[in-house]
Formats: structure tokens, C-alpha cells, sequence
């Protein structure tokens, strides 16, 4: 294996196209997200998004979308010049509860995590009850996200990434 | 933000390697040989070790306190002495007046100013109180994973140091290319990953 710390910077940009890639899928194909978890009611861009284009010639420039009512047509515009997804915030609902959540493509860290709300801890022998309870429901979020980058790698490295997924994100950032 | 914090910021890690039986009790030994050690009054500047989560100012591992349902819960602690730079300044320069004014010279050499800085941080550091900084570790064993609650790069870095001396076991923080090895490719696809290109999706 490699170094790494060489590997984190080499494939960063893996990071970068499966936030891209996840940004399509919420938007083309919600039957994808309800195979991967059954529990899940919807998976929808929140209030924030990181675009950052790294890997062309003009490389450099960077876009930050904010606000709940954020208007995503400037992000597809940003990917019309060659970025790529950075940084995504994201709603997750299942059942009556909702999970707000960062999640950054070069290190696939979980930032910013607000699970609903839990119990009350009143006693020492309630943290053990607590800790549970947040572990379940962490693990709900951390678990999406590892069945979606799972589902995407094994995508990426399979000849359907070139033949099939690009051209119809293409087709998606860019209609003509 | 440790664990129970309204939000939480998660970096996940992979455990490899086993542990000898009985893990419980090694884990509990190598918890309490690696306990962070209290810096308040003495000379050194920052110390790091293992806490418990839930009483990080008196760490106690008897009797698997750290065990929770079926995973390991207890935290790493970072305590750093911060001396302002002002202040350093201002107790050099006292020493460095008192020095010159009892041997009657009117310069110090560079090792002698060196000496001297050493003493003054020696000095303050065990007069002021060190930081303590809490960051939670949930390990489940059986899984081999390890959430770490924190994405601070030097809080991180700590406890990959500490937990490899503690434990003897490889953490291997899960990034893109670690979590492709990780996600169950075949040997070929293993291979294709480690060839692959950025995608130029536009531009």
C-alpha cells in the first residue's frame, strides 16, 4: 500500500467525484438511496456547498453556495467550468426525525453532525443509555454514507464509469 | 464537541491486528499505563494520554468502566500550557537585566541568552495551569472500526501515536483511498483503483 499520507493528497479528487456523483444521485435517482438504506424517508442538499475546481489547467477557483433556499443553478454552473463537489451539507430524514450533517470529499470527515434529539441525562447511570442512543444514531448517518461510497467506488472502477455514469452526469450538468 | 455534544464532528478509523485474550483486561492495562499525567507544577510544556469519557479530570479504567454495550468509550486528553508571548518577553528581559547587573557586562552570549530562555520557560511553566482538551473515542472491537470525535489534524495525528503504542495495533484513517481498499474490490479492482485519473465530468 501506499504511503499515506501520499495517498490522501493523489486521491483526493476520488473524494471530490463522489460528492459530485452524490449531488446527481439525490437529484436523478432516489430509488438508489432507498435501495441503499430502507429506513430512509428523503437525502437532500442542505444549506451549504463547496465547490472547488482542482484538477484543470485554470485550476484554483473555488464557489460557496449558503442559505436554505440556496439557488443550486450556480453550483451546476460551476460544474459546467470543470469543479467538482468539495463540501456538501446534507438533510437526512427517516421516520419523523431528521440528521444534519457536513461531509468533506478529501478525508470523507463528518462535521457539524445533528442527530434528533435524545434523552435527558439526569443521573451517571443515564450516560450509558445516552451514549447508546447517539451511537444508533451516528451510526444511521455514518452507515448511509459508507453504503453510498461503497456502491460509488465499485462504480468507479468498473468500465459502466466511463461508458454510462459520466456521459449521463454530463448530460445532467449540461442538457443540450 | 466530544460524544454527547448536540453536534458532533466524526473522523472513522480502521482497526487492524488482534489483541490477546482477555481483551477487556489488556485493553483496561494499556488504558492505565498510557493515562495522561498531570502537568499542573511541573516544568512540562504538554502532556497526552488516555481519560475516561466520563470523568476526563480522574481517569479510572477498574472494573471496564469503558465498556459500553458492545463497544470501548473512552477519550483522549491533551493538556497544553500556553505561556502569552508578552509575558515571555517580559520575564526574559527581567532575567536578562538581573544577569547583565550581577556580572557587570553589558552583553550575553547566545548560549547564555538560550539558557536563560529555557529557565524562564521552565520557570513559568510550572507556575501556569495547563489546557485540558477532550476528545471522545468509541472502538468497536468485533467490527474493527474506531470513531474519533474530532477532524482536528493535530488532535488526530495524536491519537494515531498514542493509540499505536498503546495498543500495537495499525489505525488507518479511512479517506478516499483507504476507504476504496476497505469497501470489498477484488484484487483487479484493487488494482484500477490505485490507476485511477480525476474524471473531467465538464470544462
Amino acid at each position: 500500500m501506499l504511503d499515506i499520507a501520499v495517498a490522501y493528497h493523489r486521491y483526493q479528487f476520488i473524494g471530490d467525484e463522489f460528492l459530485t456523483w452524490l449531488w446527481y444521485i439525490i437529484e436523478n435517482d432516489s430509488q438508489l438511496l432507498s435501495r441503499i438504506d430502507k429506513e430512509l424517508a428523503s437525502l437532500e442538499i442542505g444549506s451549504r456547498m463547496v465547490l472547488a475546481n482542482r484538477y484543470q489547467k485554470d485550476s484554483g477557483e473555488t464557489v460557496t453556495i449558503k442559505g436554505e433556499e440556496a439557488n443550486m443553478d450556480e453550483g451546476l454552473l460551476a460544474l459546467k467550468k470543470g469543479a467538482m463537489v468539495a463540501e456538501l451539507n446534507l438533510l437526512y430524514r427517516s421516520g419523523d426525525h431528521e440528521w444534519r450533517f457536513n461531509l468533506k470529499g478529501e478525508s470523507l470527515n463528518f462535521s457539524s453532525l445533528k442527530v434528533p434529539e435524545t434523552g435527558k441525562i439526569e443521573t451517571q447511570e443515564d450516560i450509558e443509555g445516552a451514549v447508546i442512543e447517539k451511537v444508533f444514531l451516528c451510526e444511521k448517518i455514518i452507515g448511509l454514507i459508507n453504503g453510498l461510497f461503497k456502491h460509488f467506488i465499485k462504480l468507479r472502477v468498473s468500465n459502466d464509469w466511463s461508458a454510462k455514469i459520466v456521459p449521463a452526469i454530463r448530460k445532467w450538468i449540461a442538457p443540450s | 464537541m466530544g460524544l454527547l455534544s448536540p453536534t458532533v464532528s466524526i473522523t472513522q478509523y480502521r482497526v487492524e491486528g488482534q489483541l490477546p485474550s482477555p481483551v477487556n483486561e489488556h485493553v483496561a492495562a494499556a488504558l492505565k499505563k498510557n493515562a495522561i499525567d498531570e502537568i499542573d507544577n511541573e516544568a512540562i510544556e504538554q502532556a497526552v494520554g488516555w481519560t475516561s469519557f466520563d470523568d476526563p479530570y480522574q481517569p479510572d479504567f477498574e472494573g471496564s468502566r469503558f465498556v459500553i454495550d458492545t463497544v470501548w468509550v473512552f477519550s483522549l486528553r491533551i493538556d497544553k500550557k500556553s505561556i502569552p508571548t508578552k509575558v515571555l518577553k517580559k520575564h526574559y528581559n527581567m532575567e536578562v537585566s538581573q544577569r547583565l547587573a550581577e556580572s557587570g557586562r553589558d552583553y550575553l552570549s547566545k548560549m547564555e541568552k538560550k539558557q536563560l530562555k529555557d529557565h524562564v520557560l521552565t520557570v513559568l511553566n510550572t507556575r501556569i495551569p495547563a489546557t485540558p482538551n477532550i476528545y471522545d473515542i468509541l472502538w468497536n472491537y468485533e467490527e474493527g472500526t474506531l470513531w474519533f470525535f474530532s477532524n482536528l489534524k493535530s488532535a488526530n495525528e495524536a491519537l494515531e501515536t498514542l493509540f499505536t503504542r498503546s495498543f500495537k495495533l495499525s489505525l488507518v484513517r479511512m479517506f478516499p483511498y483507504t476507504a476504496g481498499l476497505a469497501a470489498g474490490l477484488s484484487g483487479p479492482d484493487k488494482d484500477c483503483l490505485d490507476q485511477l485519473k480525476p474524471t473531467l465530468f465538464m470544462g
